[in-house]
């Protein structure tokens, strides 16, 4: 009994012990002998955060060339948190925006509809002359208003949207590849020789990124105006439009397109790498910053190549996009933003970034230059080459749509109705309406 | 007068268990000691009756933090409109998000109205309730039923039929998608027994068989094991004596069974309700809601208003919430009267 009373009123303050302990400031660890006292020690370094997503190897090369940039700057430490695209940039990331939790930096594509978030780096950087020589055609594409000039960021890669082919494939066909002897290949003339070489190798034909983005191109092609006089997106009436739907919805009635890509994905974005680089398909419409990874995963495996976009009555154009690394206006430290985005815009380090991505410049400098792609792949080297050269081919038309504010939305609307069509719920005159209604909706709702 | 000496007793030997009990014994009185400090100065004030609702009070503290905060939240943001997340920039827009909801021109035909996926969902949402519910019970009875007999091996038919209740949705529609894709197992097994690939998710059809059977599969361990509880606690008496009645078989689960297993079968069906309506992971990584909206349902469309879209419309998405909120209310009130009703019969 005695031992019980002993043990209770010590049992209690055993417990004030442990909760006044738990509440305890955590001390300072002791300076080792011979340290230098923590109070003499220097400031934290600032931590900035970049939400980043790879194609290829760029998340790679970037930290190569933070972790220099950390060296010298010791003062800054840069975190690279890499995500999805689909899951991770294009829906989590503008719920973080919105809810102002964002990081420091991003990698974006969808500069217009983002834009709002984005900090204006101009107060912060020592030359905004050399920004606005360098990448200023790109910074329209991240202004709030048509008439703004602020500088949020820079492009790492400028991206062309075109097709690749595998090669080996029409020469087992025994099918010429039509790009080979003319310089203006339609698509219709393209989907009957790829149809040809799929049926003769037991491949699928023709595949194209679940994307409005990458239909854009081809549709622009076959004479889509995508605005109205006003310049609002207007889709109802416009044949050029309904002709490239057309062509797509036939592409898959009869199976020229690979129905896993479009019809089989949901809603959401979608690739058709996988069966690409297995070596599956003839033809895929996709986009230059496909290289670098064709070029990690298929190698020389097999000959495969990009071609000049192919052509319609409103020309033979892809579309212009990329990705930019922008500042977030959430930051908490721009001063230190702002100084690694003078380190990455830097020439040297964006020629370094861009030789080792295979990317295309976004630096109007380096693209004029040249950049030496360090790669002995002359499948890359030729990709890239027709990619380059299809940037001064690009339609007028589709710099409208890429710097449209609301170019998502559009391109959304598009991508999802016209799927509805390949499954047979909706008509194409049915869908086109759906689109416009959903666009009309869309805008309304991001303008209140 | 005689002293009695007392009894010499030996030195108590202080075993490390015993050791370690006391260390228990006094840190729980020290740790009850300390509650009741606290505890008693509440009682006086608050009264031995009203102790009841202090004792609940962190209860309903999370509940409200957690469950009716948003969802008093959610009921607001149905009548605001704009893409701004914080209420205070979003702005009023009264009935309009749920007049372009109920905007159609023929409710049975969801092209003719303005969120037509909204409807589609709704009706998709409809479909795999009935029949995805009316399948689970269906099978969770008849494996209770079975599984209820004394089979050789019972406990291993238990816990496989349990198993797949213990795998994530996501998992589960992972190992689904690999089993039924293009180059998956039943594709490789049609093309060796020299028969055409079937792509499943292509097919609106087979795409919402799978969806349907892939749920019934995963969850019906869980209903089972509830129903089998239910079957267990029936007393053997009452099956003895309708023996000894004549009664066969069916007669005894006509009239014994099925009527004390109602209760049971009652909660059954409205927990799988509920959670048929709120169907989403499992077929956002199985099908995405394809092809094209053969398997979009409700819930998807909410999440994909709010957030998967470009332009995130956080109100239209809070009215499809809200209406999805009223549908399931009065579905599980429906349920709850009928089952009140066979309880008084």
């Amino acid at each position: 009994m005695a031992r019980s009373h002993v043990f209770m009123p010590m049992s209690i303050l055993l417990i004030l012990a442990l909760a006044l302990a738990a509440c305890a400031p955590v001390p300072a660890s002791p300076a080792a002998p011979g340290e230098a006292p923590a109070a003499a020690a220097p400031a934290r370094a600032v931590e900035l955060r970049i939400t980043w997503y790879d194609d290829g190897n760029e998340g790679a090369v970037l930290r190569d060339l933070l972790d220099r940039f950390e060296a010298a700057n010791p003062d800054i430490r840069v975190i690279i948190d890499t995500v999805p695209y689909a899951s991770g940039i294009l829906e989590t990331l503008p719920i973080q925006l919105e809810a102002g939790q964002g990081p420091d930096m991003a990698r974006v594509t969808q500069l217009g509809v983002l834009s709002k978030y984005m900090l204006d780096l101009r107060p912060y950087l020592s030359n905004p002359a050399y920004w606005e020589e360098n990448f200023g055609p790109f910074l329209k594409w991240m202004q709030t208003s048509p008439d703004g000039n602020a500088i949020p960021g820079f492009m790492t890669q400028l991206t062309v949207t075109g097709p690749f082919l595998n090669r080996p494939l029409f020469e087992q066909a025994g099918v010429a590849v039509p790009s080979d002897s003319s310089d203006r290949v339609t698509w219709q003339e393209w989907a009957a020789a790829a149809r040809q070489v799929a049926d003769a190798t037991g491949t699928f034909a023709l595949a194209m990124d679940r994307s409005g983005h990458r239909l854009a191109g081809p549709a622009v092609s076959m004479g889509a105006k995508y605005f109205n006089e006003e310049g609002y997106p207007s889709l109802v009436g416009d044949e050029g439009f309904k002709a490239m739907a057309q062509l797509m919805v036939d592409w898959h009635a009869d199976g020229t397109m690979i129905p896993e890509v479009w019809i089989g994905s949901g809603g959401s974005y979608q690739a058709a790498n996988e069966p690409f680089i297995n070596g599956q398909l003839v033809m895929y419409m996709s986009g230059s910053w496909q290289v670098g990874q064709f070029a990690e995963k298929i190698g020389d495996a097999f000959d495969w190549e990009a071609v000049p976009n192919p052509c319609g009555p409103g020309g033979c154009t892809g579309m212009p996009g990329g990705a930019a690394l922008v500042a977030i206006n959430t930051t908490k430290h721009p001063e230190a933003v702002a100084r690694v985005m003078e380190y990455l815009t830097g020439e040297e380090v964006m020629s370094e970034f861009y030789a080792r991505t295979l990317f295309i410049p976004g630096h109007l400098g380096l693209a004029a230059k040249g950049v030496d792609f360090q790669t002995d792949l002359p499948q890359a080297k030729k990709s890239l080459e027709v990619f380059a050269a299809e940037v001064g081919k690009l339609a007028p038309l589709a710099y409208d749509l890429q710097a449209y504010k609301y170019n998502t939305i559009l391109f959304n609307a598009t991508r999802d109705r016209l799927t509805q069509v390949f499954t047979g719920e909706l008509t194409l005159d049915e869908a086109i309406q759906k689109m416009q209604e959903d666009i009309d909706a869309g805008i309304a709702a991001a303008q209140k | 007068m005689t002293t009695r000496s007392q009894p010499v007793l030996p030195p108590e030997r202080l075993t490390f268990g015993a050791l370690l009990g006391r260390l228990f014994f006094s840190f729980y009185s020290g740790l009850m000691t300390a509650v009741e400090l606290v505890i008693d100065p509440i009682q006086r004030v608050i009264g031995v009756n009203r102790m009841a609702y202090f004792f609940v009070l962190p209860n309903l503290l999370i509940f409200g933090i957690f469950v009716l905060f948003p969802m008093v939240l959610n009921i607001y943001y149905s009548f605001t409109g704009g893409v701004n997340l914080f209420p205070q920039n979003r702005p009023f827009v009264g009935l309009a998000n749920f007049q372009q909801i109920f905007s159609c021109a023929n409710f049975l035909d969801p092209n003719s109205c303005r969120e037509d996926r909204f409807w589609r969902g709704l009706y998709n949402t409809v479909f795999y309730v009935v029949f995805q519910v009316g399948g689970m019970v269906a099978f969770s009875m008849l494996t209770a039923v079975v599984l209820n007999r004394s089979l050789l091996g019972r406990g291993f038919f238990r816990s496989v039929f349990f198993y797949p209740v213990l795998l994530s949705p996501v998992v589960v529609a992972m190992i689904w998608k690999w089993i039924l894709q293009r180059d998956g197992l039943i594709n490789a097994m049609l093309v060796s027994l020299g028969m055409e690939r079937i792509v499943f998710f292509l097919h609106a059809n087979w795409a919402v068989f799978w969806v349907i059977f892939i749920s019934i599969w995963a969850q019906m361990g869980f209903y089972t094991l509830i129903l089998l509880a239910g079957l267990q606690s029936i007393p053997r008496e009452l099956y003895e004596a309708a023996e000894m009645d004549g009664a066969h078989r069916l007669q005894s689960f006509r009239h014994i069974t099925l009527p004390l297993w109602a209760p049971t079968l009652l909660v059954v069906l409205v927990l799988s309700v509920i959670r048929a309506v709120q169907v989403f992971d499992q077929v956002w990584v199985l099908t995405g809601g394809g092809p094209g909206t053969a398997t979009l349902y409700v819930v998807q469309y909410i999440y994909e208003t709010a957030f998967a879209n470009q332009i995130q419309q956080f109100g239209l998405a809070s009215a499809a919430s809200v209406i999805l909120g009223v549908i399931l209310l009065i579905l599980t009130l429906f349920q709850l009267r009928i089952g009140r009703q066979s309880d008084i019969a």
